[in-house]
């Protein structure tokens, strides 16, 4: 490549970071708006204030924030536990067994990643409410499943795919037992694996909006997406935007941790389980 | 049009069990794979084929929540109040309007972020690849919060920025009008989703053998016969894949029309009319319809997908 050549694509590639990161320093920057900047039609505050998340965290908004946020994090990582256990067994019988009903097995998980939510939300709001599993924890626990369940087989299986096997029998030759060679050789091979799934999964189950605002009514189960659209300001005259924008923010943090951890992972998680040649 | 394609390789198919029975091995085999992924495959019923056959037998009623009493067996005429609705045919207009719009924008610019990405120096490459990674993981509702924050008339920046297009103005009600809505909406989608599509077309990109590219270099090809005779032809299943899954994904939009219109200038979309239907007025049957209606549409757009435009999953998902 000529050194102008190498211009260019570093210049496709800047405007793609700001292309990615422009929504989100919006964001961030009206979180950090006071009540004056609201509407001054600029992108930056004209000052600075931690006021929103002073309220999110301690404040007035707090009784809506902080059972969401904690609500978010139970009902995401217990789904994202079950599905990637339950992934777990089926993605080794796909990649190592011969079996007949593979192909069954995955193509139904990708009917279910397919499925429209809402057309699971009606009947189970209706059930829900007689079996008294509406807005509790485990009402949101078995929908999400619906979401995380079919993305961890995919993904999962096309992990295991990869693993060389056969390294199980040549620890086994070797004078290891059955056990150590399971726990020394396939499972640290096999881990990285369950972990990206698992990543991926929880990203899934986070983003979840649907059910968290059709099968929740209080805080007692309320998720922090659902719980966004309901901030209201320090009074009833005050702009809830800024705070919303600080909740936002928060909820933000943990994906953004995530993504800049494990990029390369996630990467390969999400095109391994769709394309492959 | 003649493309450039390897031939395709032959799978080797794995050694049939010798005839009369199955050996005892492979019975057991059989049977501990049933019994491993079986749990999964349970579940994965569970929370799908029951509530849609659920849906299935409650759209059959005139049952409306608050009237429990007069819970009575109509038929199919919830389906035919649908479909005879004109609220109906705008919901799914807009819904189709919206797919359409946002998947052909996200696959142009998600092609051309691939190809950035492809030939990004590998100094820069690991920035390129987390940032891209920031819109998929976002969730939707932040998304639409962001723009609705930017281009709304009193928080936003967008009208004092771009004050000086034509129709633009300190003035201007984004979420005002129907069109307007509609194009905030489609640019929060295609902010959002095009980074996974470019994901999915760069790993595409990869599988495309570099001596094809050498041969057709070669031979005098330019960079746009190089691009649409070889490149493309060769990563159709990515792309394929790319827009099966996106289709589906557009079509059943809900996130950012609630956070934005919440259906107000009629912006609503089918999964918005059966939430409304159901969650908001409690009409259990009607909203049931509607949500089986929905369910009926994702299959035939599967269906076109995977018969029509004979997107192989098999070949996709890497199945050797």
């Amino acid at each position: 490549m000529s050194s102008r050549e190498k211009t260019w694509w570093w210049i496709g590639g800047l405007l793609i970071v700001v292309y990615c990161l422009f929504p989100i320093a919006w964001i961030v920057s009206l979180s950090f708006k006071a009540p004056s900047d609201i509407a001054n039609g600029q992108f930056l505050p004209s000052q600075f204030t931690w006021r929103n998340y002073s309220d999110i965290f301690t404040g007035t908004a707090s009784d809506l924030f902080l059972p969401a946020l904690r609500n978010s994090f139970g009902i995401c990582l217990i789904a994202t536990a079950i599905s990637c256990i339950l992934a777990m067994f089926a993605a080794y019988a796909i990649a190592r067994l011969d079996f007949p009903g593979k192909t069954l097995i995955l193509s139904t998980a990708l009917g279910v990643a397919i499925f429209p939510v809402i057309s699971i939300v009606t009947p189970l709001f209706n059930v829900w409410r007689q079996i008294g599993l509406y807005d509790t924890w485990l009402g949101l626990i078995i929908p999400y499943l619906s979401l995380t369940l079919p993305i961890s087989i995919w993904t999962m299986s096309a992990f295991f795919r990869e693993i060389p096997w056969e390294m199980e029998q040549a620890a086994q030759v070797d004078g290891a037992t059955t056990w150590q060679a399971f726990r020394k050789v396939i499972v640290p091979l096999a881990a990285p694996g369950v972990f990206t799934t698992a990543i991926i999964a929880f990203f899934i189950a986070w983003n979840d909006f649907v059910y968290g605002i059709s099968l929740t009514s209080t805080s007692a189960s309320r998720p922090v997406p659902a719980a966004l659209g309901l901030f209201s300001g320090a009074s009833q005259f005050e702009d809830p935007t800024t705070v919303t924008a600080a909740a936002a923010v928060v909820v933000t943090i943990p994906v953004v941790v995530l993504v800049l951890l494990f990029q390369r992972r996630i990467v390969a998680g999400l095109t391994n389980g769709a394309v492959k040649g | 049009m003649s493309t450039t394609t390897l031939p395709p390789t032959e799978k080797t198919q794995p050694v049939s069990a010798p005839p009369g029975g199955l050996s005892d091995r492979l019975k057991a085999e059989r049977r501990l794979g049933w019994l491993l992924a079986g749990p999964a495959f349970f579940v994965m019923l569970a929370v799908t084929a029951y509530p849609i056959l659920q849906a299935t037998y409650d759209s059959l009623f005139s049952y409306r929540l608050t009237d429990p009493a007069n819970r009575s067996f109509v038929g199919l005429s919830n389906y035919g109040v649908i479909l005879t609705d004109p609220l109906w045919w705008q919901a799914l207009g807009v819904t189709l309007l919206i797919t359409f719009v946002t998947v052909a924008v996200e696959l142009l610019l998600g092609f051309a972020l691939a190809l950035v990405m492809a030939k990004a120096l590998s100094s820069i490459r690991p920035v390129v690849r987390a940032a891209i990674l920031i819109p998929y993981a976002v969730i939707t509702v932040v998304s639409a919060l962001a723009w609705q924050f930017a281009f709304d008339i009193n928080t936003g920046f967008v009208n004092s920025w771009f004050a000086w297009l034509p129709g633009v103005g300190t003035d201007t009600d984004w979420f005002g009008g129907w069109g307007s809505s509609i194009f905030v909406i489609c640019i929060a989608e295609i902010w959002k989703t095009t980074p996974f599509i470019s994901l999915l077309l760069l790993a595409g990109l990869a599988q495309v053998p570099e001596v094809l590219q050498e041969a057709a270099k070669v031979d005098g090809a330019t960079w746009m016969q190089r691009m649409f005779r070889v490149t493309i032809p060769n990563m159709k299943a990515a792309i394929m894949v790319a827009l099966l899954f996106r289709t589906l994904d557009a079509f059943r939009i809900f996130d950012s029309i609630f956070i934005m219109t919440n259906g107000a200038n009629n912006t609503e979309s089918v999964s918005f009319l059966a939430y409304r239907q159901t969650i908001a007025r409690l009409e259990i049957g009607l909203g049931s319809a509607v949500s089986v209606l929905l369910f009926i549409a994702v299959v035939l757009i599967a269906g076109i997908f995977i018969k029509g435009f004979k997107v192989d999953l098999s070949q996709a998902r890497g199945d050797r």
